[in-house]
């Protein structure tokens, strides 16, 4: 009986068995960005700036140049790896913890700048890699371990919406909130990662992908009941969609 | 090497124009006075030599964009003065760690805390002894003229790339401020020792390559620090001093950067007085130039440390003589300007003893 292949990985992920949960959608991020990497022959010319959180080890799994920012930093790695290599397409990975707290300003002044650069952003709703803390993204009412009664909007305010703020400044040239919840999502998930990395090989400008991913370990679920409370509670707090497309502004 | 005519300019002008000699393609910076005529003269310069400037949205920023050049394998560079260098500590330490080379100048300012915007040398500890966290060093080299900064620009690049490490230039607001003859030259084409063969450019025909200061797997890190270690002792042969007039002398005062330049004034006119005292200047003060002090110990000199401080680089000359000799200090408050008449009643006083 012969053996056919039906599904295999582009040569870009390192064949290894990770090193996150059962559910994690880590792994389904890094294999998007293999792809549209892959599908837009950036492979060789690829430096990857890894972030502070779980997916620290993203170097594992991507068969790229890479180099390791300190925590919130990789924004700014990236436009000094950037301004030095000018022809290479470079991109950050970063979670929510790092992005939205520690590196708020990064992030936002090196969108701002328009630097010609990519995030892909997984937002949690907690500190996977320390264990579920509070994050910025942690929704109201929200548990984590250092808000066990749940997130209070007075004492600690409301999460953060990065898609909104990055879409609003100047220097994006794309900005797109997606969800890895669903397979029409994740589909979804792979164009807009497509969009934003044909922003920086076209000299457009600055792109942004913020991907809705579940962390069930923290958030105390099972994979299954993980991707249903993205759909059923953080879509409608965190809304799908296009915040920037300058290829697209003026037309509607 | 070509040299060109004299030019009359500012220490922080020197700073910038030996960064450009040096190959400097990629500064990022902050304002912070006194170092701020580097950022606005290197905003329209850098463009004429092909390079990038950017004006960070912090210290933080800018540290890291350095680390992100750096990984790039080019000759890149921050300046900025002591709050603004506190700040860059975690990027240094992971520049260190990973070992990126790069060179931060620190034009360094009264402190702690806002401090003034007035000379001082209270960031020799912070310089010397890594200044972040983990066992790490920079090399750190010590201007006290505008030729000096000039001169140690190049230098501290060549360095930096020698070593694949950090490297710190500690000037101070005497030096960044003040105006002297300057004769500008040329070094050979920039040696890189070889970045093309570590730094990331892209995985075209070769393995991909990483560049981290993450080591978890058992023993790891552990391998990293002996290596560092080792580096760190091979950077000792870098060691420099000038050393003025401690032939005869009974007592060698140890002095760097700007405050070792106006003690030389002060020696020079003690020796006028037939007085027996000589000075000696690190040039480096990691590596520090230990073994200079030592032998003098070993002629039986006795030592006196001036800084503008309250007393930091004094340790490292007692530790150089140990076992042999001590060292006296005198500390000039950061916040009030030295000049050479200071010196003096110190000096004899010590002389005397
Ligand atoms: C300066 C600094 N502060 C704190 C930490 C500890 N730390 C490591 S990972 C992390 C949180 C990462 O969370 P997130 O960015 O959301 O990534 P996730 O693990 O959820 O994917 C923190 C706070 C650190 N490494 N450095
Ligand atoms: S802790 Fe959360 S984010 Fe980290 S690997 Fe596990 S599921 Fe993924
Ligand atoms: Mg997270």
């Amino acid at each position: 009986m012969s053996e056919k292949l039906v599904f295999d990985a582009p040569e870009i992920m390192i064949d290894r068995p990770t090193h996150y949960c059962p559910g994690c959608h880590h792994g389904v991020a890094h294999r998007l960005v293999g792809e549209v990497l892959t599908e837009m022959g950036l492979v060789d010319d690829t430096l990857c700036v890894g972030s502070i959180g779980c997916s620290v080890f993203i170097y594992n799994y991507l068969d790229v140049d890479a180099v390791e920012a300190p925590h919130g930093r990789a924004p700014a790695v990236a436009t000094g790896l950037k301004r030095a290599h000018k022809d290479k397409f470079v991109f950050t990975y970063q979670g929510d913890g790092d992005l939205a707290s520690i590196g708020l300003a990064e992030i936002v002044h090196a969108a701002n700048r328009g630097e010609k650069i990519s995030v892909v952003f997984v937002n949690n709703t907690v500190y996977g890699m320390t264990g579920g803390q509070m994050a910025p993204t942690t929704l109201v009412g929200q548990k984590s371990t250092t808000c066990p009664d749940g997130r209070c909007a007075d004492e600690h305010g409301q999460a953060i919406r990065m898609s909104e703020i990055i879409g609003g400044l100047g220097g994006t040239a794309y900005c797109e909130r997606v969800s890895l919840d669903s397979v029409k999502n994740i589909r979804r998930a792979k164009k807009a990662l497509r969009k934003a990395f044909e922003m920086q090989i076209n000299g457009t400008g600055f792109g942004f992908v913020e991907m809705l991913s579940a962390c069930p370990t923290n958030w105390k679920m099972d994979p299954v009941s993980a991707n249903t409370r993205i759909t059923e509670e953080m879509i409608p707090y965190f809304p799908l969609g296009v915040f920037k497309d300058v290829t697209k502004d003026g037309e509607e | 090497m070509s040299k060109t005519k004299r030019i009359f300019i500012k220490g922080n002008e020197a700073i910038s124009r030996g960064a450009l000699a040096a190959g400097c393609t990629c500064y990022f910076g902050y304002p912070i006075t006194p170092q701020n005529d580097i950022p606005e003269f290197l905003s329209t310069k850098m463009a004429t030599v092909n390079g990038e400037f950017v004006q960070a949205e912090s210290e933080v920023a800018a540290a890291n964009m350095l680390l992100g050049a750096a990984a790039g394998g080019v000759r890149a560079m921050t300046t900025s003065s002591s709050p603004g260098v506190s700040l860059m500590q975690e990027a240094i330490s992971y520049m260190a760690g990973s070992e990126l080379p790069g060179v931060i100048v620190n034009v360094n300012r009264g402190g702690p805390g806002l401090g003034d915007i007035g000379s001082s040398q209270g960031d020799y500890f912070q310089s010397t002894r890594g200044g972040g966290h983990g066992d790490y060093r920079t090399l750190v080299l010590a201007p006290g003229t505008c030729q000096e900064a000039y001169d140690m620009m190049i230098e501290a690049f060549d360095l930096a790339f020698k070593y694949r490490n950090p490297v710190l230039v500690l000037a101070d607001a005497i030096v960044g401020q003040m105006k002297e003859p300057v004769t500008p030259w040329e070094p050979k084409a920039a040696d890189n020792h070889g970045a093309e063969d570590w730094c990331i450019d892209g995985a075209q025909g070769r393995e991909k390559r990483l560049l981290k200061s993450l080591f978890l797997e058992d023993g790891a890190l552990a391998g990293q620090n002996r290596n560092l270690q080792s580096k760190y002792e091979a950077m000792q042969a870098e060691a420099r001093a000038d050393v003025f007039e401690c032939d005869d002398a009974d007592l060698v005062v140890v002095a760097f950067g700007s405050i070792g330049r106006i003690v030389k004034s002060t020696v020079r006119r003690l020796r006028s007085e037939g007085k027996k005292v000589g000075l000696v200047r690190p040039l480096t003060l990691y590596p520090f130039p230990s073994e200079v002090l030592r032998d003098l110990a070993k002629q039986g000199k006795r030592f006196l440390t001036i800084e503008q401080n309250c007393g930091q680089m004094v340790d490292d000359v007692r530790l150089s003589v140990r076992g042999i000799a001590d060292s006296e200090f005198h500390g000039h408050m950061p916040g009030d300007l030295p000049g050479s008449d200071d010196f003096i009643a110190p000096i004899i006083k010590h002389l005397e003893d």
